[in-house]
């Protein structure tokens, strides 16, 4: 991808019109056929309502070699492309037509810049995968014109804590939630030491911070915690078989299972069989807590799956799918309101009523103190589905789901005195 | 008045027989077999290798043939019952999930999962009629009696379609709440009911008019509303009581059909999928699809009696005719 400055033109330019050709052409041809084949008291009965949906990501880098599951072109926003799908085939008896606007950003260019001819043309919803930062300054670039945000990329838990904003959805879950959901299962294995190995990166850091409060939560002891200091891993990895002496710095400690904090997997799954004695490794990598992963088929998820792999000609991965059930929730309230309105959609999310069926058994909803999707979260290793969280030994007076992530009297989010 | 004499006769020495034994035919989608159970001594008889993934599963009307969904190999297999030989494999269009089946025992109307469409097959014939554009992933599939109507619910859109099963054009199309899985007509044709397993909801639908009359809600005591997931669902033939399988919350709820009220709560084995009820209407079986087994209810004592191992992730069950 080239640099450029982002402007009308270039924005148009860069949405990637084939791809985006052939959604919109998909959901026209969808709607055709489906309101051919019904009669007119259908389109007769529901008043018309059209549904223009933005997704902004950055552009995916090109990932060296050495690094065996890239991120592909399209992550995230081939998961909004199924969703919308799915949506334009409910609209379609509805007498509702949804679109899609990708927005693929170079790597220099902001968000909030983005966002402003499209606010020009009227777009009020809004799908983002950016970093945390990124997402704050969209949420708050689109408050006046009252549209709203879905998070779908970042699980930073200032941004469902004191960073919380009423425009701003949260379908990515949280930090707190994934740790939570590995907290549960090594408390019922009663793996309750635990060494954490803490990356250099800020969202190592924070990792190993929401891990420190699970393991409180859910009464694991961290015996120890051994920052990973031994520098860049990956690249190394590479250029020849590293068979050092046994990885020392865990030797000696006496422990169930090691936990990495480490989000740009460098070094997490480099510990596993490298160790003293003998540990299982969790976290990042190994045994992860994850929004969704192939090896998860049950509870129709095979379904979901078979039509991702279908249209995007790969997997789905967890940002596709948080992606997919930020424009599934839009399509959800549209059906049910009738319109497409921020403002009603934000207020119908947050009803107890509301809910998603997201092919994790229980249903989805969004808490109404911080707006963040609640939903099971996936334990899996590469090839195989270890658990799905929360396990059915921890219980709840209201929702089991929320025992996963912050709870209402330990949010932070001032929008939980907002009644 | 002779004729109608004997067959009143007959009718009461049927009633007064002991209880016929049925065979009750369980699909198991991880173990890709066919479990026969005796519903008389309630003990396995057999157990049979179908095709892969194995869900929706009935009778033809005349009890020969057994038809059963194998999902995964885009086909639904036909077996003959007296001897559970495989005849043939039909066209049903890809990934079927469950089917319904007219009167006549000559056509299945089939919801393919994978594909948004409603396939009605003359299996006689072994050929497709028509192919129908429903919502994303179509589960259930219902006729009404008098075989005009027929009813396909659609998991990720959430509706249930109405389709004039002559013309095989949609009607009307209902929303109802999440996850629609099920579909099944009141005896008398008036009512459709339709289970929402992610919204935990029954809807009862006037077959006429198409508005919803009534949403079931079952308050499990114990249970959180969102681990109460009805699935599977069977009434009886005087139309007065409906079975309700609650999915992961392990039970079936006992509806009563003209009030609504929830008379009772049966505790099964877990994740209970779909419902059987024997022609004598004695016994209801339940497939469940964590415990791997069949539990056998007693219907006229509404209790749970036995359970019965039946393969891998049981999910449909039927029972043959009179």
């Amino acid at each position: 991808m080239t640099q450029f400055t982002p402007g009308p033109l270039d924005l148009r330019r860069r949405r990637r019109p084939g791809a985006l050709l052939s959604v919109a052409l998909l959901a026209a041809l969808l709607a055709a056929a489906l309101l051919a084949a019904a009669p007119l008291a259908a389109q007769e009965t529901y008043p018309p309502v059209t549904v223009d949906i933005a997704f902004i990501a950055h552009a995916r880098a090109p990932a060296p070699p050495y690094v065996l599951d890239a991120a592909p072109p399209g992550e995230g926003a081939d998961g909004a492309k199924l969703a919308l799908q799915d949506d334009s085939t409910t609209g379609a008896f509805l007498n509702q037509t949804f679109s899609l606007l990708d927005v693929e950003l170079g790597k220099d260019d902001k968000p909030t810049d983005a966002a402003k001819p499209l606010l020009a043309q009227g777009i009020r919803l809004f799908v983002s995968a950016l970093p945390a930062d990124e997402t704050l300054a969209l949420a708050d670039a689109l408050k006046s014109s009252g549209a709203i945000l879905f998070n779908a990329g970042a699980t930073d838990d200032s941004l469902r804590g004191v960073d919380c904003r009423s425009n701003l959805f949260h379908t990515a879950p949280s930090r707190a939630m994934l740790t939570d959901a590995l907290a549960q299962v090594l408390a019922v294995r009663r793996w309750s030491k635990v060494l954490l190995v803490p990356g250099p990166g800020d969202g190592d850091k924070a990792y190993a911070q929401a891990f420190r409060a699970s393991a409180k939560k859910f009464g694991l002891k961290i015996a120890a915690e051994k920052p990973w200091t031994f520098g860049p891993l990956a690249r190394a990895r590479s250029d020849s078989i590293t068979e050092a002496a046994a990885l020392i710095f865990a030797r000696g400690v006496e422990v169930d299972m090691i936990v990495v904090a480490d989000e740009n997997a460098d070094f997490g799954d480099y510990i596993l069989y490298r160790t003293a004695e003998p540990r299982l490794v969790a976290g990042t990598q190994g045994l992860a807590p994850t929004s969704w992963s192939p090896t998860h088929t049950a509870y129709g998820a095979e379904q979901l799956q078979n039509r991702f792999i279908r249209m995007a000609k790969r997997r789905m991965r967890p940002i596709d799918y948080q992606a997919w059930m930020a424009v599934r929730a839009i399509g959800e309230a549209v059906t049910e309101l009738r319109a497409s309105d921020p403002a009603k959609i934000s207020a119908d999310m947050k009803k107890p009523t509301f809910n998603l069926a997201i092919f994790k058994g229980l249903a989805a909803s969004f808490r109404p103190w911080n707006q963040q999707l609640r939903q099971g979260i996936l334990l899996a290793q590469p090839m195989s589905l270890v658990a799905l969280a929360p396990l059915p030994e921890f219980l709840h007076q209201y929702n089991t789901l929320d025992t996963l992530g912050a709870d209402r009297e330990e949010s932070a989010c001032p929008l939980k005195a907002t009644p | 008045m002779t004729a109608r004499f004997a067959l009143a006769l007959l009718a009461l020495a049927c009633a007064a027989a002991p209880a016929r034994a049925y065979t009750i035919y369980v699909t198991d989608e991880k173990g890709n077999t066919i479990t026969l159970i005796d519903s008389d001594t309630l003990a396995v008889k057999q157990t049979v290798s179908s095709g892969r993934r194995p869900r929706g599963v009935m009778t033809s009307p005349d009890g020969k043939l057994l038809y059963v969904c194998a999902s995964d190999d885009d086909g639904i297999q036909v077996f003959e019952t007296a001897t559970m030989k495989l005849l043939r494999t039909l066209e049903s269009g890809p990934d079927p999930e469950q089917f319904t089946m007219n009167k006549a025992g000559n056509l299945l109307y089939i919801a393919n999962e994978d594909n948004a469409e409603v396939t009605i097959l003359d299996v006689v014939k072994n050929q497709v009629l028509a192919n129908v554009s429903v919502g994303v992933e179509p589960e259930g599939m219902a006729l009404s009696p008098d075989g005009a109507m027929l009813v396909a619910t659609s998991e990720t859109t959430n509706m249930a379609h109405f389709i004039d099963a002559n013309t095989f054009r949609r009607i009307d199309n209902v929303l109802v709440d999440k996850r629609p899985r099920y579909a099944l007509f009141t005896p008398d044709g008036a009512g459709v009911w339709v289970s929402s397993e992610v919204g935990g909801t029954v809807a009862v639908i006037d077959a006429a008019t198409r508005k919803i009359l009534k949403k079931l809600r079952f308050d499990v005591p114990g249970l959180t509303p969102e681990e109460v997931q009805p699935v599977g669902m069977r009434i009886t033939r005087d139309g007065n009581t409906v079975f309700v399988a609650l999915g992961p919350a392990n039970r079936v709820a006992v509806v009563d059909a003209h009030t609504f009220e929830i008379r009772k709560y049966l505790l099964v084995g877990q994740r209970v999928w779909h419902l059987a009820l024997t022609p004598d209407e004695k016994h209801l079986f339940t497939a469940n699809g964590n415990s791997n087994d069949v539990s056998v209810i007693d219907v006229a004592n509404l209790k749970v009696i036995k359970s019965i191992p039946a393969g891998a992730a049981p999910l449909g069950v039927a029972s043959s005719p009179d």
